[in-house]
């Protein structure tokens, strides 16, 4: 049985199972649907032709953790900011995790998806927002709508600002091993809310593990919206994140990902303008090696005048790695003054690391600024000589270099401990100590 | 400190090089003048260790060690400096963070910690002030966007701070107004002493009326045709170059 028949069949037993999915029945009806008629996306597809999913959707994952499984805090740490006081919603196997948990109503809603889906008082906000923004047609997105169950739900009121940031945090462990799991956050934020949040989704084993998750933001008027994502998982995780943010007039919303594990990495970051004066960014950095591959594919849908949008990525390939980046920027007919940013550049370190970059611009306004750029290339030998000229060896050189490629990207991070924990994963990654700190 | 006999040496397979014989001691300040390729920016590059060019012939002792087959970085440990004609933009690593690397991974090659957070402070702010560098430009990206004269006035502090045995100071003269000149000069001159040597490389003789060689080469077609005390300069400096290349 391949893997789309075999969640075919689990959809049967989920659905008549008790529990907080039974109140969008509806909806995931119409999802599963979608996902058994399309399948998992192929390279025929045009948004796919350099990602396979070939090998996963061999792999017979479960979407059922068969043992519940518990973790200490020490097994954990390191995956958790420590150093900075943060609001925590943790799962384990997929699992709500109270232990390492931290959630509050006090001000905003920072807690469960499975809480707002079954008590009465989230109901009109799960129903004004929950799969709206969500592309319904995309198979790996409904499959997500047929299995949700659980997830982050974050709902900040008007004027509030969070002052923790929040880190959601997703731990696969050794006792559910080719587990597929499928978390689902719903994160509003309304007129002049602010938040700040940081995803990982973390393996705790070498053993395969799958995680397909979405997550739909919607930023009223003038909100704030500051999204860290790290990915640095086992070299037997993949991962496919979603994520689409609707944003209104006077919004700000930031998405920086850090790509540097993982075996497949594809993120689908979609934004969506409502309004005019919208502003969006988004920035990566993405530092793999081996067979690893990581994909970004972005989205920024500008629809009414004056809004503008950043995007800024650095790769840097390693070995056999390999990396895909799309950056498709529609600009509809009355968004004009438009003022679209698209930045790719990437070094690949060997002969065999390689990666398929790709702007994809469609413009329909006249009056709009639009600029892309996108470069591949090598260190830079003369720089070597110089650095290695003032006694720094080659390693440290190379690593040197490439965090200084990286930078800017991390300029741009506003939490500390973040900036902090990437600057540490960068320097470990290249094996060096670059010998200051950020 | 630095001896170099019969070096042939080039990149590309195209040797460069034809032959230079050159003896540098403690205490010494050296010039070596020259034509257009006539070699000088090969003869430091080769002293400092880029591993595009190769030495074919001869050798290159430092303190009586044969550096030949050493790395850049393994040939700064031992004390060598290159002041570079051209200055390597590097975006995204700030001057400080950069000298900060250089001092500690010198220091590491030498088996001692890191230097400590204030006493590194402390000797950014001297050399700073030796070359009137002011705080705002050690926070800028190294070299990125820097004019001629701040490129060359970032290699002496970096100089400054690492304090080699052997500054090799490759057309420093280049780029610069009389002020940057001078004050670049002032630099180096503070930072002489009877222990460390200079070799000057330089197209002219100007700079040489603030950093005063004891001794002037004169490089031809890869090969030192003439040597001689300042006046050699003072010579070139009038005749031209031509002379040398018709008595060579």
């Amino acid at each position: 049985m391949d893997l789309q028949e075999t969640l075919l069949s689990s959809y049967l037993a989920f659905d008549a199972q008790d529990g907080p999915q039974r109140t969008l029945q509806d909806e995931r009806a119409a999802a599963i649907e979608v996902f058994e008629q399309q399948g998992f996306p192929t390279k025929k597809e045009e948004d796919w032709k350099y990602t396979s999913l070939r090998n996963l959707t061999k792999t017979n994952f479960s979407v059922f953790p068969k043992e519940d499984a518990s973790l200490k805090l020490e097994d954990v740490k390191p995956y958790i900011l420590q150093d900075v006081d943060t609001y925590k919603i943790v799962f384990v196997d997929g699992v709500y995790n109270a232990y390492l948990s931290e959630t509050t109503h006090e001000g905003a809603d920072i807690c469960l998806l499975s809480a707002a889906l079954t008590k009465k008082k989230y109901a009109a906000v799960v129903k004004k927002y929950f799969n709206t923004i969500a592309e319904k047609e995309e198979s790996l997105t409904a499959l997500n709508t047929a299995f949700t169950k659980e997830g982050a739900y974050i709902y900040v009121p008007e004027g509030k600002v969070v002052e923790k940031p929040v880190q959601i945090i997703h731990f696969s462990t050794a006792k559910n091993p080719k587990l597929l799991v499928q978390p689902r956050n719903l994160i509003v934020l309304e007129k002049n809310a602010e938040i700040q949040i940081v995803e990982r989704h973390q393996s705790l084993s070498e053993n395969a593990t799958f995680t397909n998750v979405v997550t739909e933001v919607f930023t009223a008027q003038n909100a704030q919206l500051d999204y860290y994502k790290i990915q640095n998982d086992h070299t037997e995780a993949s991962l496919i994140d979603s994520t689409y943010i609707s944003q209104q007039k006077h919004s700000h919303a930031k998405v920086h990902t850090f790509s540097f594990g993982g075996k497949l990495t594809r993120n689908n970051l979609n934004f969506y303008h409502k309004d005019a004066e919208i502003n969006s960014t988004m920035k990566g950095i993405t530092l793999i090696e081996g067979t690893q591959f990581v994909d970004h594919h972005t989205l920024v849908h500008h629809a009414q005048p004056n809004s503008e949008s950043h995007q800024d990525y650095k790769g840097i390939f390693a070995e056999k790695a390999t990396g895909v980046f799309n950056g498709k920027i529609i600009v509809e007919k009355e968004a004009q003054k438009t003022n679209a940013f698209q930045q790719n550049n990437n070094i690949l370190m060997d002969d065999k690391a390689s990666i398929n970059t790709k702007p994809q611009l469609e413009i329909f306004a006249d009056d709009v600024k639009c600029s892309h750029g996108c470069t591949i290339g090598q260190l830079d030998e003369d720089a070597l000589f110089y650095l290695q000229s003032r006694g720094i060896p080659k390693k440290e050189a190379r690593g040197l270099l490439t965090y200084a490629f990286a930078n800017n990207v991390l300029q741009s991070v506003q939490i500390d401990s973040v900036k902090k924990r990437i600057n540490k994963l960068i320097a470990n990654k290249l094996g060096v100590n670059i010998g200051f700190d950020v | 400190m630095l001896s170099i006999d019969n070096l042939h040496a080039g990149c590309e397979g195209k040797t460069i090089l034809q032959g230079i014989n050159l003896d540098v001691k403690p205490g010494e300040v050296h010039a070596i003048m020259g034509p257009n390729g006539s070699g000088k920016s090969t003869l430091s590059t080769v002293i400092a260790g880029h591993e595009d060019y190769e030495v074919s012939q001869g050798s290159i002792l430092f303190d009586g060690e044969d550096i030949a087959e050493l790395s850049a970085d393994e040939r700064a440990h031992k004390g060598i400096f290159l002041s570079f004609q051209y200055p390597v933009e590097i975006p995204g690593i700030t001057v400080t963070n950069f000298i900060k690397t250089a001092i500690n991974q010198n220091r590491k090659a030498k088996g001692l910690e890191d230097m400590p957070a204030n006493e590194m402070l402390k000797k950014i702010r001297e050399k700073a002030a030796l070359l009137e560098i002011d705080s705002r430009f050690l926070s800028r990206s190294l070299n990125e966007g820097f004019s001629g004269g701040e490129k060359k006035r970032n290699e002496i502090f970096q100089m400054a701070m690492l304090e080699p045995k052997l500054a090799i100071l490759d057309e420093t003269d280049s780029g610069l107004d009389i002020d940057a000149l001078r004050i670049v000069a002032n630099g180096v001159n503070k930072l002489k002493g009877s222990n460390n040597a200079i070799v000057v490389i330089t197209h002219y003789q100007r700079l040489l009326d603030y950093i005063v060689p004891d001794f002037v080469h004169v490089l031809h077609e890869g090969k030192i045709v003439k040597s001689g005390t300042k006046e050699l300069a003072l010579a070139l400096e009038e005749k031209g170059y031509d002379w040398i290349k018709q008595g060579a």
